[in-house]
């Protein structure tokens, strides 16, 4: 636990660095606040506005969990149709290697044609860029199996459900929340790219709209508060995953290894 | 829980074949009566874990059959329990609860499994470790527990795959003494494959010993010594002559040359 506090002191120090670092330099060189505002001011800004963009930005968050929720219902259960079939293994691969290789962001404007304009074509663009990091860690959570242990499971007449359930989840864990932390960051930036193709909520407005007035005070505020929003949401799953996985090595200080 | 508590077995002209010709096992018949333990010995790719295979009913032979106690095995018998080289323990379970895992599988009573694991980590000095995760072990340790799970609802017949192969020199001694101490506690049927001459002899009480591919039986050596076997046994005349007769049988297949 101590590690941890020394941990998030050093992170603190570097970011205080860093913005008095920015803060000097912009007044140092004269910086005109349209280019590039100081932090002193994006901060006074947050104060002023502080409801009105945390309205907003409980918008974006919702659209995130939204889209990181069905990424993970459809991810996981494609994972296992993947792992669990070999034709299906084939053809869903296949499938998702092309879909992969498009632009994620390309698509967005078509789901405002299918889904309007409401919360719908931005969950389902969240929910499209984080699907494939958790369908390719689960799948190889999954297949992470050693043999043996797969031979240990038959010689107990362990169905493939039991087997399923008690074998290979479990042991899919350490990759399903790596999958995940990739995924919630993911989901998010498709949460934005939603907002932008269409919206009239959420951080992802409140930057195009900001730019569109040239308020870059503006544009800074959303920025921090997105970079708080991913961050809070990295470590809320590795919170949740060091209570799922205890047992795993990368959970444990290395000092408890014999 | 498992009806019967003797295991007889009974493997009759059986060949296994591998895709691409690879004849691992060739004709080989054997007779295996109820609480021996037996020491199947050979070089690495006999086909001795490719019988064990077959006898669990983890693989098909190409020809021939198996049978356990006179039923055929088509998929793994009734009160069987396994032991592998790597100790296939589940690193997201305590000790006690990967020794709850065939009662998580193949149901029966849990408190009375929960009582027996206790014994069982009595019996092999883990008591204290129940708790831990498999991680915090050493690999004697893991390899403990995974005998424990084995034997957890009682199994008529034990399958040994090379369970020490992965041990240090010490460990595996200390690894023999133990398992010859509860086999003679529980004395089940045992079908142990190694490819150390020592381990053979000292654990079996006969010592099956294969010819390298295709694998057919080259002798079966009655072990006639008294048990508990000691360590110190190894230096005496008589397990010299059951060493130096197996080692005759491996320089005869041209496995062993005295000057290469």
């Amino acid at each position: 636990m101590k590690r941890d506090w020394q941990g998030s002191g050093t992170a603190v120090l570097a970011l205080a660095v860093v913005f008095i670092a920015w803060e000097i330099l912009v007044r140092a060189l004269a910086i005109k606040p349209i280019v590039l505002p100081p932090p002193s001011a994006v901060i006074v800004e947050f104060g002023h506005n502080w409801a009105w963009y945390l309205n907003h930005a409980w918008y974006t968050l919702l659209v995130t969990l939204g889209g990181f929720a069905v990424a993970v219902a459809v991810g996981v259960t494609l994972a296992v149709l993947i792992v669990e079939s070999r034709i299906l293994e084939q053809a869903i691969y296949a499938l998702i290697v092309g879909l992969n290789g498009i632009p994620k962001v390309a698509i967005a404007p078509l789901f405002v044609i299918w889904l309007g304009t409401g919360a719908a074509p931005k969950i389902a663009i969240a929910f499209l860029i984080a699907v494939f990091a958790i369908v390719i860690d689960t799948v190889l959570g999954l297949k992470s199996v050693h043999p043996d242990i797969l031979d240990l499971a038959k010689s107990l007449r362990g169905g493939r459900l039991a087997t399923l359930f008690r074998i290979r989840f479990p042991c899919a864990l350490p990759s399903m929340f790596a999958g995940m932390k990739v995924g919630i960051g993911l989901a998010l930036v498709g949460a934005i790219v939603g907002e932008f193709v269409s919206s009239q909520r959420g951080l992802g407005y409140v930057i195009l709209s900001a730019q569109g007035m040239f308020d870059t005070t503006r544009v800074f505020v959303a920025i921090l508060v997105l970079a708080v929003m991913g961050v809070a949401l990295f470590w809320l799953l590795a919170i949740i995953e060091r209570f799922a996985i205890p047992w795993h090595s990368s959970q444990r200080p290395a000092s408890s290894g014999h | 829980m498992t009806g019967s508590r003797r295991a007889s077995i009974e493997v009759k002209n059986v060949a296994k074949q591998f895709s691409g010709d690879v004849t691992a096992l060739d004709e080989l018949s054997l007779s295996i009566q109820p609480q021996q333990f037996i020491s199947l010995l050979g070089p690495s790719g006999c086909g001795k874990s490719t019988l064990l295979r077959c006898i669990a009913g983890l693989e098909s032979p190409t020809r021939g059959t198996i049978s356990v106690n006179d039923v055929p095995v088509t998929r793994p018998p009734d009160g069987l329990g396994m032991v592998f080289q790597r100790d296939a323990l589940l690193d997201w379970r305590t000790v006690l609860d990967n020794l709850m895992l065939p009662v998580d599988f193949r149901g029966g009573d849990r408190a009375a499994a929960r009582q027996r694991a206790e014994s069982l980590l009595a019996l092999t000095g883990l008591s204290a470790f129940g708790k831990r995760y498999p991680a915090e072990l050493s690999g004697g340790m893991r390899q403990r527990v995974a005998i424990c799970r084995a034997l957890i609802d009682d199994p008529s017949l034990l399958l040994m795959d090379e369970p020490f192969g992965a041990l240090d020199a010490l460990t595996r001694d200390q690894m023999n003494i133990e398992l010859q101490r509860i086999w003679l506690a529980e004395h089940k049927t045992v079908i142990f494959v190694t490819h150390s001459i020592n381990e053979a002899i000292f654990l079996g009480d006969r010592v099956v010993v294969m010819t390298p591919r295709p694998g057919r039986i080259a002798e079966i050596i009655d072990v006639d010594l008294p048990r508990p076997r000691r360590l110190a046994l190894r230096g005496t005349p008589q397990f010299s002559d059951y060493a130096s007769r197996i080692r005759k049988l491996f320089e005869g297949m041209g496995l062993l040359k005295e000057d290469a």
